[in-house]
């Protein structure tokens, strides 16, 4: 069997395991080796994924597939977990725990979604899921004496456990009505029984629940807020930015292959979905006084726009949502590169909105930074923000899903308002307690990286990465 | 035409230096936005003279592929030169008139500034349909930074209000916009403006572009945000926010409304007309009442763009060229009474007119050209304010007599508010001590306010000047909406002509 497809899971497994080793072994002296090494590791994988052929066929006997698409993902997800790995070593520097096993999980949790992107089958599907979230559980508990940290993992595991066992459900109706877990073969039963057959559709609804639940759509995103305040910055980031990208991908694929024939059934899912999720996202940010939470309900409104160019479909809809989700996750990444600067001068860390007050003042750079990812995510020209919304309505509109699309676009209005706040916060308030200086110069170039490509200079990324996108979201069909 | 790529740096330009204000102190970041905006203007007056009135209608086209159906496609007609000379010749205006009253942070505001000269120019430029949107709402972030941050005591407020009431506006024209794009294919400003759509669908895009530039321009009754705006913003703000901003309403219609959706703009006419009635004697009767000078300036905005708006839906030449002139003459003229109001706050920091009365005898400079101001608003003779007013209800006559005699009362509604307010601040005694203290205009405030005088007194005199670039684009435009022409209940003298022509080829 061929196993260059799956290159870049290989390195990852193989590496993780041995960094697994390494920080038993070395115990807290190795923890700045196994960052780096992993970074190494991440980086090196999203290199193996250059020159991978369009389709590369099936693996596994049908289990997984590496096509355009799936590589597309993964070299986000990549990316995103090598910048949470390097944002967490940062921050292990000062806390006393126990530092090496943090880039192991990502390393496994990234294995884990790189079978999201790729599974073509309900089994592979939910390994990959799975493999996911339990390094994401332990994840979101790593400061286990941080009562918050534990909280937020036990709920997490909670919850999830639940989404899972209702998407198994799912698979297993699925499977019992269709005598097969191969995409392909759900979609064929789906193209010739419809929607008619009930235990047909009860098991797209699960499964569907249970995928809403992971890209914490709403009415399964209750988890988010809780799990995001708890964990610890880098893992917050960490869960905004790589398993959302691999649950919405996986969503996509799962949409458009396995449930294909039946798509008005799912469509009415996901418009329920997407709207619910923009405008919960939107209004129930307004209260909230601590950033990480009003960051979750941020990552859930973007989803929720995500979600459009889902319900949108095609070969337009799908490259949609893979441009929303890149410039997603940096203008996300960014947004809690800077929370993860807020720190006062005795080296706590600060999450209250309140203590941005008059940042313009004190940290010109940091605000201006912060200032233009909360437009970004707000999504007002003539930041790059605006650019993948408008990527989503194309496809609704392309579609005639006019309703769909004017009221996402007026959900942009409700939601733009507490993104304006931040910045009032920043700009516009006396300056409070100055945040302390001196920190990490990778993550402040992070932070500039982050801040020129969603800047309007990020225009200059429309034709390259609408043309990867389109090509990816090609490969679906 | 030179393969100088102008618009392009003219954009460019205030970007550069706004960039690099933010890293002066506050002494070079008002010299470095002194001198773009002047480099600005030159190159400006440059454009007007290269312009060819008689030439293409696109001139100093530009065309860069973006790829993902975005172009960098710039040019402009006479319509959009014009209103590009008015931002350009009111920038400096602007930034002198910050020259003292803007103290903190004054390399963030004159980098504000100059972002808002890009944008603004950007808008009138763009010849892509998403581009123009991108400029169109760009625009927002500067002034919502000015507002908020440089602003007066309830700037919060005002700011949000902007910003969102602006926002819920624009963001159903983008829909529309994309619906658009995918019916004609093109993103091209000026083959969407050929192009013909159904007519079920012109009217719902012709009301998703209405919202936006109803909010913008602003309309009764969406024109709420723009007194708290005006009121909270600095002197400067509320200058280009008066000045040019509520000209991308105007410009919006003018531009796409009109062109491109003729049968829609037609079946509208009624609604068009009834808001801008209700606006032209609401809003002069609630000027009237006001206490705060700054609101009183603002409420008459209202007023005076419901002008625009009686001109450009009267589908005739008169009336479109009426309501662009008035587009201009609003934009000198408000921008104008809005630095005389801020001469006197800066004296005496508050906007209350009751606090004032008599000025005329310790400061007669600033009455004189108060006055003249005043005068060109309520649309005397000689001023710009008569020649656009003038002319936009000649054609709103032609076609609805009910509509001009509302839109009539508005001038005498115009002229008593107008007056009131010069009799109470210039006139009477001087009884209050500390408004009797006040010195004349200074020399930097002479400088301020003497050029937009003479170019109200220019437009006044000799219109022809400003008329002459866009004579031949209106007449495009008419071309246009020809066949969506409104019959008009008067019928004036629609027959005289035609019979000495038939006369005229007999022989």
């Amino acid at each position: 069997m061929n196993l260059a497809p799956i290159l870049p899971e290989l390195i990852l497994t193989v590496g993780g395991i041995v960094l697994m080793m390494i920080a038993a072994f070395l115990g807290r002296r190795g923890s700045s080796l196994c960052s780096w090494a992993s970074v190494a590791l991440l980086i090196g994988s999203a290199v193996a994924l250059i020159g991978q052929p369009q389709h590369a066929g099936e693996l596994f006997g049908g289990q997984l597939v590496a096509d355009g698409f799936g590589a597309f993902g993964k070299l986000i997800i990549y990316l995103c977990a090598a910048v949470a790995v390097v944002m967490a070593h940062n921050w292990f520097e000062r806390d006393f725990e126990h530092g090496a096993e943090y880039p192991v999980l990502i390393l496994f949790a990234a294995v884990g979604m790189s079978v999201m992107v790729s599974a073509t089958s309900l089994v592979s599907l939910y390994v990959g899921v799975e493999l996911n979230s339990l390094a994401a559980y332990v994840l979101a508990s790593y400061r286990r004496t941080d009562d918050r940290s534990a909280e937020a993992g036990l709920k997490y595991f909670v919850l999830g456990a639940l989404a899972s066992g209702i998407m198994l459900y799912g698979i297993s109706l699925l499977y019992g009505f269709t005598g097969t877990t191969q995409f392909e073969g759900v979609a064929a039963s789906f193209a010739r029984d419809g929607t008619q057959s009930i235990g047909l559709l009860f098991g797209l609804v699960f499964l569907l629940a249970g995928l809403a639940f992971k890209v914490s759509a709403v009415p399964f995103h209750m988890w988010t807020p809780d799990v995001y305040e708890g964990a610890p910055t880098p893992v917050t980031a960490f869960f905004a930015s790589a398993p959302k990208v691999a649950a919405v991908l996986l969503g996509v694929r799962v949409c458009l292959d396995a449930l294909g024939p039946a798509m008005d059934a799912w469509r009415q899912i996901m418009t329920f979905a997407a709207l619910a999720s923009i405008l919960l996202g939107a209004v129930a940010a307004y209260g909230q006084s601590n950033i990480k939470r009003l960051l979750a309900y941020s990552s859930i409104n973007n989803v929720g726009f995500a979600l459009i160019g889902l319900v949108a479909g095609g070969p337009q809809g799908a490259s949609s949502v893979l441009f929303y989700m890149a410039v997603y996750v940096v203008m996300t990444l960014g947004a809690f590169l800077c929370v993860q600067r807020m720190r006062g001068e005795d080296g706590e860390y600060i999450e209250a909105i309140d203590s941005l007050s008059g940042l313009s003042q004190t940290r010109p750079a940091l605000a201006a930074g912060l200032a233009i990812f909360m437009f970004s995510l707000a999504g007002i020209p003539p930041m790059f923000g605006f650019w993948p919304k408008l990527m989503v309505f194309n496809a609704a509109v392309q579609e005639g899903l006019y309703a769909l699309a004017v009221a996402g676009i007026l959900g942009t209005v409700v939601g733009a308002y507490y993104y304006l706040r931040i910045v009032k916060v920043m700009y516009m308030d006396a300056p409070g307690q100055p945040f302390a200086k001196g920190q990490s110069r990778l993550e402040g170039l992070l932070i500039a990286l982050a801040a020129l490509v969603v800047s309007p200079l990020g225009y200059l990324l429309i034709g390259p990465l609408g043309e990867v996108t389109g090509r990816a979201a090609g490969s679906l069909f | 035409m030179s393969g100088v790529p102008i618009l392009s740096i003219l954009v460019g330009l205030p970007l550069i230096a706004g960039i690099i204000a933010l890293f002066q102190s506050a002494n070079g970041a008002r010299w470095n936005a002194l001198i773009t905006t002047l480099v600005s203007l030159g190159l400006g007056i440059w454009l007007w003279t290269a312009y060819v009135p008689d030439g293409p209608q696109w001139q100093f086209v530009e065309y860069h592929k973006l790829g993902g159906g975005i172009a960098w496609a710039m040019g402009i007609d006479g319509i959009a030169l014009m209103l590009i000379m008015l931002t350009l010749f009111l920038m400096p205006i602007c930034i002198g008139a910050s020259w003292r009253a803007i103290e903190k942070r004054v390399p963030e505001y004159m980098a504000s500034f100059l972002l808002m000269q890009a944008l603004m120019i950007g808008v009138f430029t763009a010849q892509d349909l998403l581009l123009f949107y991108i400029f169109f709402e760009g625009g927002l972030i500067p002034m919502y930074l000015i507002i908020g941050i440089w602003g007066g005591g309830e700037r919060i407020k005002a700011s949000y209000k902007f910003f969102l009431y602006t926002l819920a506006g624009s963001v159903l024209m983008l829909i529309a916009m994309l619906a658009m794009i995918w019916t004609s294919g093109t993103t091209s400003i000026p083959e969407l403006m050929a192009y013909d759509f159904a007519p079920n669908l012109q009217w719902w895009l012709w009301l998703a572009f209405f919202a936006s530039f109803a909010v913008k321009m602003p309309m009764w009754p969406v024109h709420t945000w723009l007194p708290d705006a005006h009121v909270q913003a600095p002197t400067a703000g509320s200058v280009i926010l008066a000045g040019v901003l509520l000209k991308m309403g105007g410009y919006g219609f003018i531009r796409f409304s009109l062109p491109m959706f003729p049968e829609a703009s037609n079946e509208f006419i009624p609604f068009v007309y009834l808001l801008s009635g209700i606006a032209v004697v609401v809003t002069s009767l609630i000027a009237l009442a006001q206490h705060d000078m700054k609101k009183l300036i603002a409420y008459s905005s209202v007023a005076h763009m419901a002008f625009v708006t009686f001109g450009l839906f009267a589908f005739n030449r008169q009336g479109i060229e009426g309501a662009m002139i008035v587009m201009l003459s609003h934009g000198l003229v408000s921008g104008a009474l809005f630095l005389c109001v801020g001469v006197i706050y800066d004296r005496l920091h508050t906007r209350e007119i009751a606090r004032y009365g008599g000025l005329s005898d310790n400061m007669p400079k600033y009455a004189l050209l108060f006055m003249v101001f005043t005068m060109a608003s309520v649309g005397l003779p000689g001023t710009s304010g008569f020649v656009g007013e003038f002319l936009s209800l000649v054609g709103l006559y032609a076609v609805s007599s009910w509509a001009a005699i509302v839109a009539t009362t508005g001038i005498i509604l115009g002229a008593c508010y107008m007056l009131y307010l010069y009799w109470r601040i210039c006139y009477g005694k001087l009884v209050h001590a500390d408004a009797a203290a006040m010195k004349d205009l200074s020399g930097r405030e002479m400088w301020l306010l003497a050029p937009i005088a003479a170019a109200v007194l220019w437009m006044g005199v000799y219109p022809e000047s400003f008329m002459r670039p866009m004579r031949a684009d209106i007449g495009r435009l008419l071309e246009r909406v020809e066949r969506a022409k409104p019959a008009g209940d008067a019928q004036l003298a629609a027959g005289k002509p035609a019979p000495t022509q038939a006369h005229a080829e007999a022989h």
